[in-house]
């Protein structure tokens, strides 16, 4: 019915998007003090992007700055449009694109990685062969009884994601990870 | 519909969706981002759209829409200051649990976040104002989405939703899915069935109370017209007697030999005493805002209490409670009223009679009485007057904020739930009179009235407009003292009656301001002519703007002055000038 109407029929320009989505980590240096996460996550949410890792502590605790690493999914033209709206932020310090650094230092990308809890139940074989395979991934065992084990993984996501993938025919009860830390390579500071 | 089934452009789906999910009316303004949906608006008759003159006055008038039939609100506002002037009713439809749907045009997706023209981040704007909110990327997602808004406004504690929709999404193709084909969310689920052994254990306590009260709130006309029945049903069953918050009012008839009057802070001497001194309150639906429990510390210090809601978050937020019961307020009362039926032969009706006894005394303290005056129109008799004559018809009454409204709150009665819409936990004012548009259309026959204060009416009267072009004959009664009275009162209280910027020193002159709309302007200033005025307003089929001079200084009392317990009330004979600039200690000068 309104085929008509389609491009033309706008107040405004509407042009297809061309660029392709990619995965980016930034790195994002702000005042630890109430809402300011609220403010940087703001930025994504108002465009529908969905943040796929998030982590956050305070990483320099007499200038009380905390360190955010965040994972999301968008064109590079506006990732770069929200690292630019990131750096207008009054409690932020410093935004870096690790993604777009790595990438400059000719490295394929930044360093990342994570830590997860990961629950397994079972007896018998599968208990032996989750043990076996946890020392291959170098997990270490922080509690156990005769029936459940929970180890402690670190290391990059795919690591994590195929030590989980595993367990899970072995009695996967619960998984918690933390989010990703990241950092570029070589001796520059962010 | 074009192409294979099913398959349409975003604004089609929009319509298509609203139709399915029962919407006949909606409250809109256009604008750049929402032309598409206007598009298909203009090509269909079954939802007829009420052209409003400002956002605010939309909001509020899916609001009043809502508050009188039971059903969800629809309000459809364009991008960037279409969805920020809807802030207000949402904050306010979400503080009074209105079922809202707020549909908004947004720039297209590519624009996002670029400062388009008309952009603002409506999701982030509207996040802490609204239930929930979405933005539309995928127009395949649309139709589950609002459906979903559908379900979430009114289910569990109603309240209002916003779907965001750039501009390209209303453009684009994609399926429509119908609500039957819609998976219901996991993530939120409201308990409607309360705890049976809870209830038990409630009726119990309710059956050795020699010193009981009922205080019941909005979320008994929330829960819809069966609540208000079983409640009915419950004061019956056990000769409790009952009071209600601002929001409640309705819900038991203000006729009824169980009645109280209003409580809280404007509330009636026998109501507030009588939540002071029970010793077994059963809360149902309300939610121990601070209008209502004055000092927390005194509230009620002696009694057990028992709290029926269907929010987790409003049990023991203020107040701690002995018996909680979470669940639907109709579906509890219906197991409550059972339970004491079962149990009715072992209940001894005889031990209440010292208690309404205690009641009739405070009851003879007259908490409302005000001196007449042969010459002033005082307020509160301009009130009475109105109810009297409109009593026996079939009237709604809106308010706005302020002195007018705790009057309309004393002084009028309502036998019925659903008839008064007025704005309790925001305080809006301008609320009113498009409050009072909205239920004149949905309810076209029947008499509406939005009692006013002459500040609040001039925030949204811009609606007169509106109200003329649909021949939606609204009357609007204002009690014209040419003060903010309840600042005024406020200030000689707290500020030692200096009164800061309260008094209006240039009024409009609304006979002409009504007639300049196209509507009826009517003047009274004698109380002698007050009931053929008022008599002609309700005859004429117009919108009226009835401009009833007042007492300048009129206040209302009762009142709890802040920081003081429920027994320490202002009555209005004892409220001299010097009582009432000693009322509040310096701790109360800290609160509102």
């Amino acid at each position: 019915m309104s085929a008509h109407l389609q491009p033309t029929g706008s107040a405004y320009f509407i042009a297809k998007e061309t660029e392709l989505a990619e995965t980016h980590t930034l790195s994002v240096l702000v005042d630890n003090e109430p809402g300011v996460l609220a403010r940087v996550i703001g930025l994504f949410s108002g465009r529908g992007y969905n943040i796929e890792s998030l982590t956050v502590s305070e990483t320099e605790h007499e200038a009380h700055l905390s360190r955010i690493t965040i994972v999301t999914r968008g064109t590079p033209h506006v990732l770069e449009q929200i690292k630019n709206q990131l750096e207008r932020l009054v409690p932020v310090h410093r935004v870096v694109d690790l993604t777009v650094r790595a990438a400059s230092l000719g490295h394929d990308r930044p360093i990342e990685r994570e830590l997860a809890l990961v629950k397994v139940h079972g007896s018998g074989e599968h208990r032996v062969e989750a043990l076996r395979l946890a020392d291959a991934f170098r997990a270490s065992v922080i509690d156990a009884n005769i029936e459940h084990f929970v180890f402690e993984i670190t290391g990059k996501p795919s690591k994590i994601e195929q030590f989980i993938a595993i367990m899970k025919p072995l009695g996967l009860i619960e998984v918690c990870r933390t989010g990703i830390a990241a950092m570029n390579r070589g001796p520059q500071g962010m | 519909m074009s192409g294979t089934e099913n398959q349409m452009t975003g604004a089609e789906i929009v319509l298509q969706a609203l139709k399915d999910n029962g919407v006949k009316h909606i409250f809109g303004y256009p604008g750049g981002a929402v032309l598409p949906i206007y598009d298909e608006i203009f090509q269909q008759e079954e939802i007829e759209h009420i052209l409003v003159r400002h956002e605010q006055g939309a909001g509020h008038m899916a609001e009043g829409y809502a508050r009188s039939t039971g059903k969800v609100g629809v309000m459809l506002v364009t991008s960037g200051p279409g969805a920020t002037n809807a802030v207000t009713p949402l904050q306010d439809a979400l503080m009074d649990s209105i079922p809202l749907v707020c549909i908004s045009g947004q720039v297209p997706t590519p624009l996002i976040g670029s400062d388009a023209f008309q952009e603002c981040d409506t999701v982030g704007i509207t996040r802490p104002c609204t239930k929930h909110n979405w933005l539309v990327k995928d127009v395949n997602d649309l139709a589950r989405i609002i459906h979903e808004a559908f379900r979430i406004a009114q289910s569990g504690r109603p309240g209002p939703v916003v779907v965001d929709i750039p501009k390209d999404v209303q453009f684009a193709t994609g399926t429509y899915t119908p609500p039957s084909a819609v998976p219901s969310q996991k993530s939120y689920q409201p308990k409607m069935q309360g705890d049976l052994k809870k209830i038990e254990e409630a009726v119990e306590l309710m059956k050795t109370a020699r010193r009981p009260i009922i205080y019941s709130g909005g979320g008994v006309i929330n829960s819809g017209p069966q609540a208000s029945h079983f409640l009915r049903e419950l004061v019956e069953l056990t000769g409790f007697p009952i009071t209600s918050t601002l929001m409640g009012l309705g819900a038991y008839p203000a006729s009824g030999k169980n009645w109280l009057g209003m409580l809280g802070m404007h509330g009636t001497y026998e109501a507030n005493m009588a939540m002071h001194d029970c010793d077994v309150m059963v809360c149902i639906g309300a939610r121990f805002d601070d209008r209502i429990t004055g000092r927390l510390n005194a509230f009620s210090p002696n009694s057990k209490k028992i709290h029926i809601d269907i929010d987790p978050s409003s049990i023991n937020k203020n107040v701690r409670v002995d018996i909680p019961i979470l669940g639907d307020v109709a579906t509890v009362l219906e197991d409550m009223d059972r339970l004491w039926r079962a149990a009715a032969k072992t209940v001894d009706k005889a031990r209440l009679e010292d208690w309404w006894s205690n009641i009739a005394k405070w009851r003879a303290r007259n908490s409302l009485a005000y001196t007449p005056s042969d010459d002033v129109i005082m307020p509160q008799y301009a009130i009475q007057r109105l109810y009297e004559l409109t009593k026996d018809r079939d009237t709604y009454i809106t308010t706005e904020v302020g002195q007018h409204q705790m009057w309309a709150a004393q002084f009028f009665g309502f036998e019925q739930p659903n008839r008064w819409m007025t704005s309790g936990g925001l305080g809006t004012m301008g609320y009113g009179f498009p409050a009072a548009v909205g239920v004149q259309v949905a309810h076209p026959e029947s008499l509406v009235i939005d009692i006013a204060g002459d500040a609040s009416i001039q925030m949204c009267i811009q609606e007169m407009s509106c109200a003329v072009q649909y021949g939606l004959p609204v009357k609007i009664f204002i009690l014209n003292n040419q003060y903010m009275g309840m600042v005024r009162q406020w200030q000689q209280l707290l500020h030692g009656n200096r009164l800061s910027h309260s008094y209006t020193e240039a009024m409009p002159d609304f006979v002409k301001l009504a007639e300049a709309y196209g509507g009826v302007g009517i003047r009274c200033e004698k109380p002698g002519e007050l009931d053929e005025a008022i008599r002609q307003m309700i005859d004429t089929p117009q919108p009226v703007i009835f401009d009833c001079r007042v007492a300048n200084l009129a206040n209302c009392f009762p009142m709890i002055p802040s920081g003081k317990a429920h027994n320490e009330m202002l009555l209005p004979d004892e409220a001299t000038d010097e009582a009432v600039a000693n009322a509040i200690d310096a701790k109360g000068r800290q609160l509102v």
